[in-house]
C-alpha cells in the first residue's frame, strides 16, 4: 500500500484525537507502519481541532501530513481551512451541517448527518468521532473492517463497547445508503 | 581541650571556619549538633542540607551526609532527598536571604506538603557573604550598602510566614540562649512534619557596624534584653511590645505528613 | 528470541517507558507544554512500581530535587521545554561540578521566552551546550523517532550513571507528541548500566578521588554510611571546597576531559545513505526524518545524496564529521534554527568541504519538498 495521509478535521471536544489514534492502531493491527499526530491550540474546547493519520508499507519518514487523500470536516471552519489541503482526486467527507460546500472539481465529496445520526439515532452526542470512522473505513478502506473493530472496543469506556459497535454501523450505513459519487457532485 | 561534641560531629580538617569574631552562626551550628546529639541519632542517619551564605557553610564543618546547595535551593534539594530516602532526618541550615527571598517559594511550598524536614534559619539579617546588602528581614528602615538611605522594604516576619503556609512546628530563639535553640531544634527533628525554627543570630562585621548597634557583646544584650518569651509576650500590654523579640514554641498543629501519604498510595497497588 | 511487543506509541510515553526501563524511580517536574505528558505518565507509572513522583514549586525546585535523590542512589530524570530548560541551568551546572548523575529531557517549542508553546523548534541546541555557566562538558542526546526516543532515553541513564554527569535529552515537539509504531525490545537486548559504589570502606572513601584506571569517583549513597559532602563549589578529593588554583585547575579539567577522551563511546550517529553520496546533508531529530524522505526522492532523479545524522549532539563526532567532509563536494547542515549546529559542523568540516545551511524558525517542520530544492539549486 502506498502512503495513505488522512486529516480527519473539526472543533475541539468532538473527539477526533482519539478517532485519529483510533485509525492509527486500526493500521498497527494491519501490519502498517503508522504516524498519527495532532494539531495542539491553546483551546482545551471549542477552538480548531486536527488529528492527521499516515498509513504505509514502507517506512514512514516525514511524519507530517502536507497534502492528504482524505479529509474529514466536521464544521465550516475546518472545512474552510483545510480545503486546499486536500489532493486531486481526495475524498471530501462532510457532516451535513457544512453547508458551504468547496468550490473543487476534482475531489469526491461526501455530505453526510455524522453529528445528527450521533445525537437522534444514537442519543448520544459523543459517538460522532466513531460514527466517522464507519463512514471513513466505508469510503476509503484504507483499514480492515476487523482492526477497526478491534481497535475501537480497545479504545472506548467499558460498558459502551455494544453503543460504540452500533455507531460504527451507523458510520458504515451513511455510506453505504449514499449513490456512488461523480467527481465535483455532491453526494 | 577539644569539645567533645567538636570531636564527634565535626570535620576538623575542614575548620576553622569562615565566620567572623563575634557571629552568631558557630552558636546555632553547636547548637543542632547538640540536639541530635540529645536525641542519640546516628550520624550515618541525618542529612544536613544547607543553601548558600555564610550560614550555609556550616554543612562543610559537620560530619553527617552532608551537601552544600545552591542559593535559595537547599530546601528543594531537601525534598527530594527525604522524599527519595525517608529514613533519613533531613535538616536543613539556610540564612535569611537564602530562605526567605531566593528560596521563598521552596520555603512556602515545603511547608505548605508538610514534608518531614527540620529548617533551621540563621537570621541575621543581613547579606553577610556579599558584604551587607538588605536583606527580607532587614528591618524598615536600617541600613545596608544596597540601602544606605534606609530599607524602605517592610521585613518579613518568617514564623508567621512558615505558620501561614503549612508548616506544622513553627519556633523562634536567639543566639543569646542557645539552650533555646537546642530544644527546639530537637522537638522539631521530633515533630513529623515540616519544622520552622527561627534563630536570630548576629552580623557584628555589616548589619551592626552599618547599623551603628555596637560590637557582638552589645548586640548579645541586645538580643538578651529584648527576647520575650511567647507566653509572656501574649501578657504584654500594646505598648510593651514594641522591638520585642517573641520566642518559644510559636506554633504546633496536626498535618498528614507528606512522604507518608505518598507511600500511601504506592501502597495501594 | 522472544516477540517483542508493538504497539502505537507517543514520543513522550516512550521517553517514561524507556526511562522506567532504565531504572528511573524517581521523577520531579513542574509542567510545561510540549513535555507535560511525560510528568503525567511519571505520576502514574512510578508510584505502581514503589517510585516516588514529585510536582515542584518550579523549574529550579524540580532539578535541585532530582539531584537530591540522585545523591540517596535513585535514578532521577526531569522534563521541561525550553522557558524551563533556562532555569534549571542553575542546577546542570551543579550537577557537573558535583557529577550527581541525572538525565534533563528538554522537548523544544519556538522561543526566545515563551515562543511559540506548541510548536515545534530546534533552538536550543547551544542552551544544551553552554547554558550554565563555565567551563565545562556535557552530554546530549537528540533521538529522531519514537523508538529511538526509548532506546536514547535509556543511554542518557546510563552514560549519566558512567560519566557520573546530567545527559541532556533533547526532543523535538513533532516526535514527542506524535504516535508511531514502535517495537519495544526485550529485555535481554538492553545494556542496562549502574554508578559504581565504593570498594573501600567509609574511612578511606575519598568522594572525589578517581581511582587508577576508573574515569569518575566511585558514588557512595546519602545514608549507608559513607558520610561525605557534596558541594556546587570546587572542591578537593575529600569533597571538601577550596579555592587553590591547582586543585581548581585539575578539577575544571578533569570534568571536562572525562567526556572529551571519551567521544569514542559516547558518539552515537546513523549513516543514511552515505557510501556512494557525493553531497551529504547534516540533519537530527525530526528535521532528519524530512531530509530522509528529501534524499529517496533525490535518489530517484539519480541525485546522490546521503546523510550523517547525529544522535550524541554533543560532544560532536567530529572525527567521522571529518571523514565525510573530505570525500564529498558539500555539506548541507539542515535545522530548525538559524544555524546553530551549522557553525559546529563548518569548524570541522570547512577546512575540507563547502558547508551550507537551511534552516527556518517559524514553527513548521521543515518538509521534504523544501530541502529536495534547496540541494538541487546547489
Amino acid at each position: 500500500m502506498r502512503r495513505q495521509e488522512l486529516r480527519l478535521s473539526g472543533s475541539g471536544g468532538q473527539g477526533l484525537i482519539l478517532a485519529g489514534i483510533i485509525l492509527a492502531e486500526a493500521a498497527l493491527h494491519d501490519g502498517k507502519n503508522v504516524v498519527q499526530s495532532q494539531s495542539y491550540g491553546p483551546e482545551a474546547r471549542g477552538g480548531a481541532s486536527k488529528a492527521e493519520v499516515i498509513i504505509s508499507d514502507d517506512i514512514i519518514n516525514y511524519p507530517k501530513v502536507n497534502k492528504c487523500d482524505m479529509l474529514l470536516s466536521l464544521t465550516q471552519k475546518a472545512c474552510d481551512k483545510y480545503i486546499d489541503s486536500l489532493k486531486p482526486g481526495g475524498v471530501l467527507i462532510l457532516d451535513n451541517t457544512v453547508t458551504e460546500h468547496p468550490n473543487r472539481d476534482d475531489i469526491k465529496i461526501y455530505s453526510i448527518p455524522i453529528l445528527e445520526t450521533a445525537e437522534d439515532t444514537l442519543n448520544k452526542p459523543m459517538v460522532a468521532n466513531i460514527i466517522a470512522l464507519g463512514s471513513i473505513y466505508q469510503l476509503t478502506k484504507v483499514v480492515s473492517k476487523e482492526s477497526l473493530e478491534k481497535a475501537v472496543l480497545s479504545r472506548v469506556p467499558r460498558g459502551t463497547e455494544e453503543l460504540n459497535k452500533k455507531a460504527l454501523g451507523e458510520g458504515f450505513k451513511l455510506i453505504k445508503n449514499h449513490k456512488d459519487s461523480s467527481y465535483g457532485e455532491v453526494c | 581541650m577539644p569539645s567533645q561534641l567538636v570531636d564527634k560531629y565535626f570535620r576538623t580538617e575542614s575548620l576553622p571556619h569562615i565566620w567572623c569574631p563575634g557571629c552568631g552562626n558557630g552558636i546555632v551550628t553547636r547548637s543542632i549538633v547538640k540536639a541530635i546529639d540529645n536525641l542519640g541519632l546516628s550520624q550515618d542517619e541525618v542529612c544536613i542540607v544547607s543553601g548558600i551564605g555564610c550560614s550555609s557553610r556550616a554543612s562543610g564543618y559537620l560530619d553527617f551526609n552532608t551537601i552544600h546547595t545552591t542559593h535559595g535551593r537547599a530546601l528543594a534539594f531537601a525534598t527530594g532527598i527525604k522524599f527519595a530516602n525517608p529514613d533519613l532526618h533531613v535538616i536543613v541550615i539556610t540564612g535569611d536571604g537564602d530562605c526567605a527571598a531566593i528560596g521563598g517559594n521552596h520555603l512556602i511550598h515545603a511547608a505548605r506538603r508538610n514534608i518531614d524536614i527540620t529548617a533551621v534559619v540563621f537570621n541575621n539579617n543581613i547579606y553577610g557573604m556579599t558584604g551587607g546588602q538588605y536583606s527580607p528581614t532587614t528591618p524598615t528602615g536600617d541600613k545596608g550598602t544596597t540601602a544606605p538611605y534606609g530599607n524602605i522594604d517592610a521585613n518579613f516576619d518568617l514564623c508567621e510566614l512558615a505558620k501561614a503556609a503549612g508548616a506544622t512546628y513553627v519556633s523562634r530563639a536567639t543566639v543569646y540562649g542557645a539552650n533555646m535553640i537546642i530544644k527546639q531544634v530537637e522537638d522539631g527533628i521530633k515533630n513529623k512534619g515540616f519544622s520552622f525554627v527561627e534563630t536570630i543570630s548576629i552580623c557584628p562585621t555589616y548589619y551592626g557596624r552599618k547599623n551603628k548597634k555596637g560590637d557582638a557583646v552589645d548586640m548579645m544584650n541586645y538580643l538578651k534584653e529584648n527576647a520575650v518569651n511567647k507566653v509572656a509576650y501574649d501578657k504584654l500590654p500594646e505598648e510593651k511590645r514594641k522591638n520585642k523579640i517573641v520566642v518559644g514554641e510559636l506554633f504546633k498543629g496536626q498535618k498528614p505528613e507528606y512522604v507518608e501519604q505518598y507511600n500511601k498510595i504506592i501502597e495501594s497497588f | 528470541m522472544a516477540e517483542r511487543t508493538v504497539k502505537l506509541m507517543q514520543g513522550n510515553e516512550a521517553c517514561v517507558d524507556g526511562a522506567i526501563t532504565a531504572g528511573m524511580r524517581f521523577y520531579a517536574g513542574y509542567p510545561i507544554t510540549p513535555s507535560t505528558e511525560i510528568a503525567e505518565l511519571s505520576a502514574a507509572k512510578l508510584p505502581r512500581i514503589g517510585g516516588k513522583f514529585l510536582q515542584m514549586e518550579d523549574e529550579i525546585a524540580s532539578i535541585s530535587a532530582i539531584i537530591g535523590a540522585s545523591l540517596t542512589g535513585h535514578k532521577s530524570m526531569t522534563a521541561t521545554s525550553g522557558p524551563g530548560f533556562s532555569l534549571k541551568q542553575e542546577g546542570i551546572g551543579y550537577a557537573v561540578i558535583s557529577e550527581v548523575p541525572c538525565v534533563i529531557v528538554d522537548v523544544q517549542r519556538g522561543g526566545p521566552s515563551t515562543g511559540l508553546p506548541t510548536s515545534p523548534a530546534q533552538g536550543d541546541i547551544m542552551q544544551a551546550r553552554w547554558g550554565t555557566h563555565g567551563d565545562h562538558s556535557i552530554i546530549v542526546l537528540y533521538p529522531s523517532t519514537v523508538r529511538e526516543i526509548y532506546d536514547t532515553t535509556i543511554r542518557a541513564f546510563n552514560l549519566a550513571e558512567k560519566y557520573r554527569t546530567p545527559v541532556i535529552l533533547l526532543m523535538d515537539e513533532v516526535i514527542a507528541h506524535m504516535r508511531e509504531k514502535i517495537e519495544i525490545p526485550n529485555d535481554d537486548e538492553i545494556k542496562i548500566y549502574n554508578r559504581k559504589k565504593p570498594e573501600v570502606n567509609s574511612s578511606e572513601y575519598l568522594p572525589y578521588k578517581v581511582k587508577e584506571g576508573d574515569i569518575v569517583p566511585e558514588m557512595a549513597s546519602f545514608g549507608e554510611g559513607y558520610r561525605f559532602h557534596v558541594t556546587g563549589l570546587v572542591h578537593s578529593e575529600t569533597g571538601l571546597p577550596t579555592n587553590d588554583h591547582k586543585i581548581a585547575e585539575e578539577l575544571t579539567t578533569r570534568l571536562v576531559n572525562k567526556i572529551e577522551d571519551n567521544v569514542d563511546d559516547i558518539v552515537e550517529y546513523e549513516e543514511y545513505r552515505l557510501e556512494d553520496a557525493d553531497e551529504v546533508i547534516v540533519a537530527y531529530g525530526a528535521t532528519a526524518r524530512s531530509a530522509k524522505s528529501a534524499i529517496n526522492a533525490l535518489r530517484e532523479e539519480g541525485i546522490k545524496v546521503g546523510m550523517f545524522k547525529p544522535i550524541t549532539i554533543w560532544p560532536m563526532a567530529q572525527k567521522q564529521i571529518e571523514d565525510i567532509a573530505k570525500k564529498v563536494k558539500r555539506i548541507s547542515v539542515i535545522e530548525m534554527n538559524m544555524g546553530q549546529y551549522f557553525l559546529e559542523v563548518d569548524r570541522i568540516a570547512g577546512k575540507f568541504t563547502k558547508v551550507d545551511r537551511y534552516g527556518r524558525v517559524n514553527g513548521e517542520l521543515i518538509t521534504p519538498e523544501e530541502i529536495v530544492s534547496f540541494i538541487k539549486e546547489g
